[in-house]
């Protein structure tokens, strides 16, 4: 796998973590948080944290699209399929994740009802045109890098005049979260968590750019490095942002030149403006609502969106009792804190988002992470990694 | 002038013709089917009785039994289809006990409208598989389900076999201490299926590893008969059966990613996927724990075996109060490799 393996190099890991340890202060503690889900689950998968220095530590933010999105849009995708009887086409990784009432997609499925897994917009077209006489409704979610092809699929339909499509749509923002996490409470004035840099994400700047991240660097005086998703992208990037703090710089650098530009993908861009805008605001789990974060069908394209040909109304949902997920998507606590992790909340049997998917914080540190001992660097999870 | 009395006036259409309720009944129609496809491929003198069962004499020993139901979707893929993996699946789960297998029974449901040529294929493929592992086929039994209600064909298969005196193999026996083997690539059946499912296909050279694992134990067996664990790793893949092991013996294992065999085109379709190739099914590949002292004889026996050549030690059981697989991984850091939670599902971002 050319391409890969020169990013996932054992003996360039050992040279970046030297590199790491020579540049980290002694005297201090860096606290990282990588934004995206796909960070986290690199971390995890390679064990990043492992070569880095004790006074490092990686903070998982909310950049998982499973796992932001509240019960309520869920509760919605099931009165889809249980109200509506239509054929709801979804990424696999929202099958699982708990609804009100003990229900989830994949429970919904068990019952009778048509949920189809697929792996892109083009299948749940396809499944559109090969079912003229049911409504096909496509769950769409995600950050930046999956609301182009929704884009395209919202054209596609209107340009085959396909009556029986609809996106159920659910894409949000990434810089307006990034900002509200920087404005939370927490962060500005109780000083509960402190978070000094951010790898901004890989796949989301190479269609947003690096540009919109460089009005917080400046406002929040927080250095941000876009860091690619291979484990080397992640120690480099960390380099880069010590580096930045030791010399008391707050800019936006990128390390993941192979892929962004400072303006991103254009194209994609127009394409998104010009069948979507944006929602006043959007409620995300552990975040709440969050002002501009989210984007909405065009009225333009009123046809084909699901919340109004179905007229889906927001539910009142509320997350499960005992359920840590907003604090450990907002970075306040760590997933062993929660008092549901490992007990009742398990990969097997999740009770919160962050369980669910395998860029969620406690599924990663569940999967890859749990239990290992402080004392024991080689083989086990050292606690301040969380 | 006296006509041929024939037992089946008109020939079973095994070109146009599908299954329809009258093949489960019990009249004449399900006589014809097993007479003209089941008994003419999986033919044997067992099989030739026409019994409700198959007897015969077996040697003084302990026995073992075995079963395994059979749905994959799609029914044919690269490298093998559902008869030939009925076939290995049950043979393989029998020889983990390092135990020859004898004798395989096969149950089939049959969906209504299901293409008897299809069906054809299907058998011929079985009794090609049973016949060249030598374990034959000897007693049967066929159901029709109504349309709707099956998807095509699923198989049962049932075998026994005879372990050799003092072997006792058993996956609660892993000790600390003791080596990991494998006798090939790790993921190449489970991509070989997702290349051709629907939606998701994808061209790749890959094919599915499906193949009796039975002579290859039975040297393993021979030249180490204090083998401890033999298991095939097929659902959930590697890191799931080696969890399975691990808990079993009440033990740790520690792998080295880098020992991990994988073919590069796995890695890159598991890569494209979102897959870890670790939890991706094998159907022709074994994990066997034994004794360090042993791990080198079984090692050669296994590489100078056709379905060895790659064989490799991946690691060592070590004692773990938490049963955990652990794994140093390629990069240089350290991971759990936990069991498999639901299926394995794409990354969507």
């Amino acid at each position: 796998m050319k391409y890969i393996e020169e990013f996932r190099q054992h003996e360039l890991a050992v040279k970046l973590a030297k590199a790491i340890e020579a540049e980290a202060d002694s005297s201090r503690q860096y606290n990282l948080m990588e934004f995206c889900g796909g960070h986290t689950h690199a971390i995890f998968r390679y064990g990043v944290q492992d070569l880095m220095p004790e006074n490092v530590r990686f903070v998982h933010g909310p950049g998982c699209p499973v796992c932001v999105l509240p019960i309520a849009r869920i509760d919605n995708a099931i009165e889809l399929v249980e109200r509506h009887d239509v054929i709801l086409c979804t990424y696999g990784d929202m099958l699982r994740v708990p609804a009100s009432g003990r229900k989830s997609l994949i429970k919904v499925k068990a019952n009778g009802g048509d949920v189809r897994m697929v792996y892109s917009t083009q299948d749940a077209l396809r499944i559109a045109r090969e079912n003229p006489e049911r409504q096909v409704v496509f769950f769409a979610i995600g950050f930046e890098t999956t609301t182009p092809p929704t884009a395209v699929a919202l054209k596609q339909a209107k340009a085959e005049g396909l009556k029986n499509f609809t996106i159920f749509c659910n894409h949000v923002l990434t810089p307006a979260a990034i900002q509200n996490i920087l404005e939370s409470p927490e962060v500005r004035e109780l000083g509960s968590v402190s978070i000094d840099g951010f790898f901004g994400p890989s796949h989301v700047s190479s269609v947003i750019g690096s540009r919109p991240y460089e009005f917080f660097a400046e406002e929040f005086g927080k250095p941000v490095v876009i860091a690619g998703f291979e484990p080397l992208d992640v120690m480099q990037s960390a380099l880069m942002l010590i580096r930045q703090l030791n010399e008391g710089r707050h800019e936006v650098e990128n390390e993941y030149t192979r892929v962004v530009t400072r303006e991103g993908n254009t194209k994609a861009q127009a394409l998104v403006a010009e069948v979507m805008e944006l929602r006043r605001s959007f409620e995300w789990r552990g975040l709440g609502l969050v002002p501009y974060s989210a984007l909405k069908i065009k009225e333009a394209y009123a046809e084909f969106d699901a919340e109004r040909r179905f007229e889906l109304q927001p539910s009142d949902a509320t997350d499960v009792k005992g359920c840590e997920c907003p604090a450990i998507l907002r970075g306040t606590k760590k997933p062993t804190d929660c008092k549901l992790f490992g007990t009742v909340c398990t990969p097997e049997n999740p009770k919160g988002s962050c369980m669910v998917s395998s860029e969620g914080a406690c599924a990663a540190y569940w999967t890859y992470g749990r239990f290992r001992k402080p004392e024991d660097k080689q083989n086990s999870t050292k606690e301040s990694a969380a | 002038m006296s006509a041929v009395v024939k037992r089946f006036p008109q020939r079973l259409d095994t070109r146009q013709g599908q299954v329809d309720m009258t093949h489960g009944s019990g009249g004449r129609a399900m006589a014809q089917l097993i007479d003209a496809l089941f008994v003419k491929y999986f033919d044997n003198d067992l099989l030739r009785q026409s019994n409700d069962q198959a007897a015969f004499n077996v040697d003084a020993g302990r026995m073992v039994m075995s079963t395994d139901g059979h749905v994959i979707s799609p029914l044919f893929f690269p490298g093998g289809d559902i008869g030939g993996l009925a076939v290995h699946g049950t043979v393989n789960d029998v020889a983990m006990s390092g135990a020859k297998p004898l004798y395989l029974s096969a149950g089939f449901i049959l969906e209504e409208g299901f293409p008897l040529s299809d069906l054809e294929r299907i058998v011929e493929s079985m009794a090609k598989a049973s016949k060249e592992a030598g374990v034959p086929v000897v007693t049967g039994d066929t159901k029709v389900v109504e349309k709707g209600k099956g998807d095509g064909v699923f198989i049962t298969t049932t075998g026994v076999g005879i372990v050799p005196e003092g072997v006792n193999i058993s996956g609660d026996l892993a000790r600390p201490g003791d080596v990991i083997l494998v006798n090939g690539t790790m993921g190449d059946h489970g991509v070989a299926i997702m290349s051709s499912r629907e939606n998701l296909e994808f061209e790749t050279t890959i094919e599915s590893d499906s193949a009796a694992l039975h002579t290859l134990v039975a040297e393993m067996v021979s030249v180490a008969p204090d083998i401890h664990c033999l298991r095939d790793p097929t659902r959930g893949g590697l890191a799931t059966t080696l969890n399975e092991l691990a808990m079993q013996s009440n033990v740790g294992m520690r792998l080295r990613e880098t020992d991990i065999p994988i073919k590069p085109e796995v890695s890159a379709a598991c890569e494209l996927l979102g897959l870890d190739p670790l939890y991706v099914a094998n159907e022709g590949k074994l994990i066997c724990i034994c004794p360090a002292k042993d791990a080198k004889a079984v090692l050669d026996v296994m590489k100078s075996h056709p379905l060895g050549e790659d064989a490799v030690i991946i690691g060592e059981v070590v004692e773990d109060e938490h049963s955990f697989v652990q794994m140093e991984t390629a990069f240089g850091g350290g991971r759990v490799v936990d069991w498999i939670a639901g299926e394995q599902l794409p990354r969507i971002c």
